[in-house]
């Protein structure tokens, strides 16, 4: 039996160890190598993630009994602009969705013209980062259908979305490859559970894209543009929250 | 109290080979994914700790959010406990998502290697009649003695180091994975079937809390127990593979 003394000092180490391998943490992810490494685990996720399901795989669909009683509301909930409250006050009748960048035929769609295109209803569950998660039922055109009537160049890698909300004075952007931009589920939803789209959920239209998390889920879309690079467009990493705080581009989990 | 040494002579005689002073006890690819899993699992226990800080309420079923009922509210992960120390979602599931893959892969070649050197054959595999009441209760008295050594067969497993490590192995890290991988919306899309091994996301969320308390739990009385049968030997023999016998030679 060893003594007490060297079993305290034994706990006192380990303790000290425990606490070195937290509090280092700290320091460590500050060192730009190692931050690499610890930003690398997002490609390795993606790769793994998109090498182990079929390009079209589909997120799960719920039944109307399923879905949740309250769809609560997070991130921006008003843009609050006055462009915005002015094109809210005429339920968006002059609004016209930009389409452009790299395609064939830029478009200027009306909210009159996008509910009168091929629409798919699916429910749905919505997953924020923070770890809750919501049931609802979303109904819009499918967003490949739009890209295709403006015709997305070969050099396109990615499709961009420009919001009606400000952050920190800047428009609220996200993107998604094209991958998910053509996938079978990726619409951009005009109405939440049968009543038009409210000014909480992303009036007049929000992306849906369903194998990633909630921050993917653009509202209040003004422009979608096809990008060959996301490098120059806000801080070049691809979304709001991407570029603000690190949140992974890719955000399949 | 019985000398073990002493008693080993009289009543049925030993073969002739003197109980060697220290064993091989821990193979190279245990003792690699003993320190990989230790790093591994701090930093998932402390870049979890900040993500459920983010929505500390958990649920059951296909969905939670605010509106809906929660069947626990965790308690506020103190900073001293999480990655990073000040609340930064984004920082914490980058450590997150980059050692869960560490802790999958680490897992399946530890499972490999311990299939194929016969670890898990040897030294894990519950043996009829070590479940018996009458052999637990004397394992209890023994841990109560703070012998966990069988002196016959000093290397062995004693039957809790057994449940536990099984738990740990092919129960709670296994659990930690697929309940972490139902969270994920992609592998949802992939493999539909976790959401029904899982009841649905919000549960899997609940799996995830329920097999991370499992594995602290693990981890305290795991480091009670190398307390007490003796740091420096056990904490040695998983650096070296060498452990020295407990009993002291007549």
């Amino acid at each position: 039996m060893s003594g007490i003394i060297t079993r305290r000092a034994v706990l006192t180490t380990g303790a000290l160890g425990a606490g070195l391998v937290l509090g280092g943490c700290d320091k460590i992810a500050e060192q730009p190598g190692f931050r690499k490494i610890l930003f690398s685990g997002e490609k390795i996720n993606q790769g793994l993630q998109r090498a182990l399901s079929a390009r079209t795989a589909l997120a799960p669909e719920f039944r109307p009994d399923q879905m949740s009683p309250i769809f609560r509301t997070n991130g921006n909930r008003n843009p609050n602009t006055p462009d915005y409250n002015a094109m809210a006050g005429v339920q968006f009748a002059g609004w016209k969705l930009q389409v452009g960048g790299l395609v064939t035929r830029p478009l200027a769609i009306s909210l009159a013209q996008l509910r009168a295109m091929p629409a798919r209803t699916q429910i749905t569950r919505h997953d924020c980062v923070e770890g809750w998660s919501a049931i609802g039922k979303w109904r819009g055109p499918l967003l490949g259908s739009i890209l295709k009537l403006a015709g997305v160049r070969d050099t396109a890698r990615f499709v961009v979305f420009t919001c009606a909300d400000l952050m920190g004075g800047q428009p609220y952007y996200e993107s998604i490859d094209l991958i998910d931009a053509f996938h079978p589920q990726t619409i951009l939803a005009l109405a939440l559970n049968d009543a038009p789209l409210d000014v909480g959920h992303g009036a007049p239209v929000r992306l849906r894209v369903e194998r990633q998390l909630g921050y993917k889920q653009a509202k209040y879309i003004m422009k979608i543009d096809a990008v060959a690079s996301l490098d120059g467009i806000g801080k070049g990493k691809g979304g709001y929250w991407e570029d603000a705080i690190g949140y992974d581009w890719y955000a399949g989990i | 109290m019985e000398e073990p040494g002493a008693s080993l002579d009289e009543p049925t005689p030993r073969p002739v080979t003197p109980s060697p002073e220290t064993i091989y006890r821990h193979r190279l690819p245990t003792r690699i994914w003993h320190w990989v899993n230790m790093i591994t699992i701090l930093i998932m226990i402390g870049s979890g700790a900040t993500i459920l800080n983010a929505h500390p309420h958990l649920y059951w079923g296909n969905y939670g959010a605010n509106f809906d009922r929660p069947w626990y509210n965790p308690p506020h992960m103190p900073s001293w406990l999480t990655i990073p120390s000040h609340y930064n979602l984004a920082l914490a599931r980058r450590w997150h998502l980059l050692f869960a893959l560490v802790l999958g892969f680490g897992l399946l070649g530890y499972m490999i290697a311990s299939l194929v050197n016969r670890h898990f054959q040897r030294d894990l595999r519950v043996r009829a009649g070590e479940l018996a009441p009458g052999h637990l209760w004397h394992d209890v008295k023994e841990h109560l003695a703070l012998r966990f050594h069988d002196p016959e067969n000093p290397a062995a497993y004693n039957i809790f180091q057994k449940l536990a490590y099984v738990s740990v192995i092919f129960v709670l890290i296994p659990a930690m994975i697929l309940s972490g991988l139902t969270l994920s919306p992609a592998m949802n899309a992939a493999w539909p079937w976790l959401l029904d091994l899982m009841g649905g996301r919000a549960s899997a969320r609940s799996v995830h809390f329920i097999a991370a308390t499992g594995i602290v739990l693990f981890i305290v009385i795991h480091l009670a127990l190398v307390l007490l049968a003796g740091p420096i030997n056990e904490i040695g023999s998983m650096i070296t593979g060498r452990w020295r016998v407990p009993e002291k030679k007549p």
